[in-house]
């Protein structure tokens, strides 16, 4: 509760963005209820509206409703989202922590591979495995958790040690606890201010990844309404008889990863000890 | 018996510029109920010595030579699984720093049942049942609050207290306390040092009092071992060697406590020099560059510890 109010009084902007998040995440889970359409619903007779009191954000080629594809496509963002990062999220804990607590030779071999995982460019990645195992949700999602995953874990190691030198797990060591047991207890609570901070951006990060390859036709396949796919097919297409077949999507997302990022700054700056009492 | 009997221990660290010998040929020991005060200056080994005892000397370190029985069981023979259930269980240990020594996102009840639930088999109601009795036998106010409280809700003298808690939680037969009120108000050390002694003697354990203040000492040890240099320089009966201090390094520290009843203005006496690299020790007595009274042969070789009546000495001029 006090965490709220501080999130109010210190960082409004992070607040609305987090509001705008919630928002989102609202239409997401409620998708099928809120969607006045089916989103594969066609209608040929309604082909290309201009957003009105029948169609509230118009219809596209084939006079789909625009509303109910870009609800129906914020759920598959948050789907994909949540998981992405939350299987990332997973990974670089576990490497972070095994890294940054062992360290010496280990940490040297984990830390060459991630080194040379980060060389490759993010997009360059994803396209080439995408190529070899197809385009499809579950691949898409362990893909980005994989990639971020390793990359974040970097933030996670770093953490890490700063803990373990701690007086704190030196004092858990002169108790007789166990190493499973400091890692579980000690190490990882101690952490996870960083992991809420990774984990809020790295929501936003997939979110616009999974748009980047369905814009390229990599992402979820066609007909689900993905807000990558309405950009690059009939967005892209009608962009001039239906600007509002790319504003729909694209605003979302824009506004979407905006609000996630502007809310992961403000958590970070609110969990951080050393922004305590900082405005 | 003693609770402890370490015996000619040498401790070396690996550095990038070599090994360094941190304790050398150190023995002492420790009986049940006794307060051993272990003083010397930074670097002299005196810390590095009660890690050793809890074999928590990191990668770094080793222990090269030299036995350390904990009533009859030589622990540098224990494998790593072994020391875990001696450490906190039969040995704990007290940190200078309470500030940062309990873990800040777990409750402290839950902090001073740890030990009992790790090495007791205790479920957690019980270890916050014994928590509470602990918290109360160090004189914590309203202990049924304070064990559901977070670390940073707590003063530094509390969370020394607690941590105190914790040490006593498994009644250890060794308590072993790294300069424990360097880091508090003056006038909490003493209720600090004051509990501590009170409860060593109450439950026979022995207690390991590592610090630089020499009035600590006078106050609270039994017995006190002066170590300098990663030796042992003399250990004897605290009012033995407050009364006559016989080495010389012991003397030069007992001459740079400052006097209230000396005269105003006066410049505080030190010992000249420059504690010694213990990467390149000096071939003899580590004390010898700086010793007023050094003989030619205090540069060649070390001089043994020997026993003299009650006491032990380490130098060639007490023979």
């Amino acid at each position: 509760m006090s965490f709220l109010k501080r999130l109010w009084r210190d960082k409004k902007l992070g607040a609305i963005g987090g509001l705008i998040f919630l928002l989102f995440l609202f239409c997401g889970v409620f998708a099928d209820f809120l969607a006045p359409f089916g989103e594969n619903e066609t209608d040929l007779s309604v082909r290309l509206l201009a957003p009105g009191w029948d169609y509230l954000l118009g219809t596209d080629h084939l006079g789909r409703d625009v509303l109910s594809r870009v609800l129906i496509g914020a759920q598959l963002s948050m789907v994909v989202g949540f998981l992405a990062a939350g299987l990332a999220t997973v990974i670089s804990i576990i490497i972070g922590v095994v890294s940054g607590y062992f360290g010496g030779r280990i940490d040297m071999l984990i830390q060459r591979f991630v080194d040379a995982w980060m060389t490759f460019p993010d997009l360059v990645l994803l396209i080439v495995v995408v190529s070899i195992v197809g385009p499809g949700m579950p691949q898409i999602i362990i893909i980005l958790g994989c990639l971020y995953g390793i990359a974040g874990s970097r933030i996670v190691r770093g953490s890490v040690i700063t803990v373990k030198e701690s007086m704190y797990t030196h004092a858990a060591q002169s108790m007789g606890a166990s190493t499973m047991r400091i890692l579980v207890r000690h190490i990882v609570p101690n952490v996870m201010p960083v992991v809420i901070v990774l984990f809020t951006t790295r929501v936003g990060a997939t979110i616009l990844a999974e748009a980047g390859l369905s814009f390229l036709g990599l992402g979820v396949p066609p007909p689900a309404p993905t807000w990558g796919s309405m950009l690059s097919g009939t967005g892209r297409t009608y962009m001039y008889m239906g600007p509002w077949l790319a504003l729909a999507p694209g605003l979302c997302l824009t506004i979407v990863v905006y609000a996630i990022n502007v809310y992961g700054d403000a958590l970070r700056d609110l969990l951080d000890p050393r922004m305590r009492g900082v405005r | 018996m003693s609770v402890l009997d370490i015996n000619g221990l040498t401790v070396s660290f690996r550095t990038e510029t070599g090994r360094v010998y941190a304790v050398n040929d150190t023995s002492l020991h420790v009986d049940p109920g006794e307060t051993l005060a272990v003083v010397g200056e930074s670097g002299s080994g005196k810390s590095v010595t009660a890690l050793a005892i809890l074999r928590l000397l990191g990668e770094a370190g080793r222990i090269d030579q030299g036995s350390i029985h904990l009533e009859g069981e030589d622990l540098t023979a224990l494998s790593e699984l072994e020391m875990t259930r001696i450490r906190g269980n039969r040995i704990s240990m007290i940190f200078q720093e309470p500030m940062t020594s309990l873990n800040p996102v777990i409750q402290v009840g839950r902090q001073v049942a740890e030990p009992l639930v790790l090495h007791q088999g205790l479920t957690w109601a019980q270890g916050l049942e014994r928590a509470h009795d602990l918290l109360a036998k160090v004189a914590i106010p309203d202990p049924g609050a304070r064990i559901r409280e977070n670390p940073h809700q707590l003063s530094g003298g509390m969370r020394q207290r607690a941590m105190i808690a914790m040490a006593l939680a498994c009644s250890p037969r060794l308590i072993i306390a790294d300069e424990p009120t360097t880091a508090l108000d003056v006038t909490v050390q003493a209720q600090i040092l004051a509990l501590l002694k009170d409860l060593t003697v109450e439950t026979g354990a022995a207690l390991i009092l590592i610090t630089h203040d020499l009035g600590v000492v006078a106050r609270y040890a039994d017995r006190v071992t002066v170590m300098y240099g990663g030796r042992i320089m003399e250990t004897a009966k605290a009012t033995n060697l407050y009364r006559d201090p016989r080495h010389p390094y012991t003397r030069g520290l007992m001459n740079s406590i400052p006097s209230l009843d000396g005269p105003v203005g006066a410049a505080l006496s030190t010992i000249e020099g420059q504690p010694p690299d213990l990467a390149h020790p000096p071939p003899g007595c580590p004390f010898a560059p700086r010793c007023s009274q050094r003989q030619e042969q205090c540069e060649k070789q070390v001089p043994p510890l020997r026993r003299d009546g009650e006491r032990d000495i380490a130098c060639v001029r007490h023979d």
